[in-house]
């Protein structure tokens, strides 16, 4: 396992689509701090460009990559190995790969320019959110054998969880506003990691304060130990249960 | 060696594989033959396990391949198409290889020497042509020195000379107790080397006998006009 995962991080990490992101988010960072100067605004600017470009490219260039190693997966699973160490293999180099672009790109410049809290909870739900977009990634691929379909599928996830998730929750809010929905909406954001993420962001920086009645409620919850503890948690079952479901697809299925 | 016992597999309503029984010894080369979307292609990759059959059995000297991995050892697999990481070159997807069967010391580098793939070692798999990942999986497949060669298509993208490498490759690994198994559509390549053949139409087998056996029945020598022959008195039959 630790052998195939080792060649396909050899692979990814000389591909060019993988250094242009790390360069992207690492030209972004710098030009928030470079523009709008130290602290929460920098900060908030580059948590709002993480929120939208890290889930899309993670989640799109995965499942490309898979529908292209389809056959290098089919070379190797006539060897005497295990289906479950195959698809970990690829999951893990992913994983890696990606993982090493956040750290370059995002977490380098974070810690040096703005060391702190902030940024240290920022490049967690950066790379959370990274494992998060693979594994859906794969359980998409995995699913759909068809490559097309199985890029809708994938853009419409991202879609769904970026735009289509927070609209629907704004229209409930809209309507039910004359009732204490704070902890109900809360409880509904677990849902949804990017906006766990974001909310976990948030509630380190002052934005929090501006944030009404619910955010009220959030704050109480995120200020806490516990509450950090427990979205950490909620997060890491986000990035693993997809994966998990996509090795127990991959298992029964026809190549 | 190995026994397929009447195997069925569909997907969705497509019967692909209709009560499929075979048995196939070492010092046997089969031709699997038949028209395109004939369950060829997936009969060979229920072998290697890459597609779970719905019902019936296959053994791999007399233990069942059911959830296993370790038989395929044993076996070596030229893919119909080949497609390798990007990024990677020749001699990393061999070392790569070699490290993932570490402690297995047989090796046959026959194919490896004569396609000359040490030459190519520096190149990027993405930049070879076609034929060049064939002769690359074609080395892969006997890399191990294995008891079974299963190669899917294997002439379709290669030329002329390295056809005949390989052609002659097969015919040595036979007298040396092997079993491979070939699936094609181009019959005549196969002339020199198959020893039965096995012709599969819409997921069964229309009949599967020794070439030998089929030429005195027929009384013809190129593998195309037997078949045609046989099927033709087939259809009279019914």
């Amino acid at each position: 396992m630790i052998n195939i995962t080792k060649f396909i991080i050899n692979d990814l990490i000389k591909n060019w689509i993988l250094l242009l992101y790390t360069a992207l988010l690492l030209l972004a960072t710098l030009g928030f701090f470079l523009l709008e100067g130290q602290g929460d605004k920098a900060i908030l600017g580059v948590l709002n460009l993480t929120l939208l470009l890290v889930p899309m490219i993670t989640v799109i260039f995965s499942t490309i990559y898979y529908y292209n190693m389809y056959e290098f997966l089919i070379l190797l699973m006539a060897q005497p190995l295990r289906r479950r160490s195959i698809l970990g293999s690829l999951f893990l180099g992913l994983v890696v790969s990606f993982g090493l672009a956040i750290l370059a790109g995002l977490g380098l410049p974070l810690w040096l320019l703005h060391p702190g809290g902030v940024s240290l909870v920022l490049i967690v739900v950066a790379l959370l959110l990274t494992f998060i977009f693979i594994g859906l990634a794969l359980f998409v691929a995995v699913w759909l054998k068809d490559k097309a379909r199985g890029m809708g599928m994938a853009l419409f996830l991202w879609v769904y969880f970026v735009l289509i998730f927070d609209g629907l929750v704004l229209l409930m809010m809209y309507n039910f506003s004359d009732y204490p929905i704070g902890k109900i909406v809360l409880f509904i954001t677990f849902l949804n990691p990017v906006d766990l993420g974001r909310i976990m962001v948030l509630m380190q920086t002052e934005a929090a304060a501006l944030m009404g009645y619910s955010g009220a409620v959030f704050r109480q919850f995120f200020s806490e130990w516990r509450g950090m503890l427990a979205s950490l948690l909620i997060m890491l079952a986000w990035s693993l249960c997809p994966a998990w479901l996509s090795l127990r697809m991959f298992r029964v299925k026809d190549l | 060696m190995i026994k397929i016992d009447h195997l069925y597999k569909n997907f969705g309503r497509h019967q692909v594989l209709n009560d499929i029984s075979l048995h196939f010894e070492k010092n046997q080369a089969i031709a699997l033959i038949g028209p395109n979307g004939s369950g060829k292609s997936t009969l060979i990759k229920t072998i290697l396990g890459l597609v779970l059959p719905q019902q019936g059995e296959i053994t791999f000297d007399g233990i069942s391949i059911a959830g296993q991995s370790h038989y395929r050892k044993e076996i070596g697999y030229m893919p119909q198409m080949s497609r390798f990481p990007a990024n990677m070159t020749v001699s990393q997807l061999f070392s790569m290889m070699k490290s993932l069967r570490k402690n297995e010391t047989r090796r046959d580098l026959d194919l490896y020497r004569a396609f000359d793939i040490d030459q190519m070692g520096s190149k990027r798999l993405e930049i070879l042509s076609g034929g060049m990942k064939q002769k690359v999986s074609a080395a892969l497949a006997f890399l191990f020195d294995p008891k079974v060669l299963v190669l899917d298509e294997p002439t379709a993208g290669l030329d002329p000379i390295a056809n005949e490498i390989l052609k002659n490759k097969l015919q040595q690994s036979l007298a040396k107790e092997r079993l491979i198994l070939i699936s094609s559509h181009i019959l005549n390549d196969l002339d020199d080397i198959t020893t039965h053949v096995s012709y599969l139409m819409e997921g069964e087998v229309k009949f599967f006998k020794p070439l030998e056996q089929l030429k005195t029945e027929t009384a013809e020598s190129r593998l195309n006009r037997i078949i045609a022959q046989v099927l033709k008195q087939q259809n009279s039959h019914d």
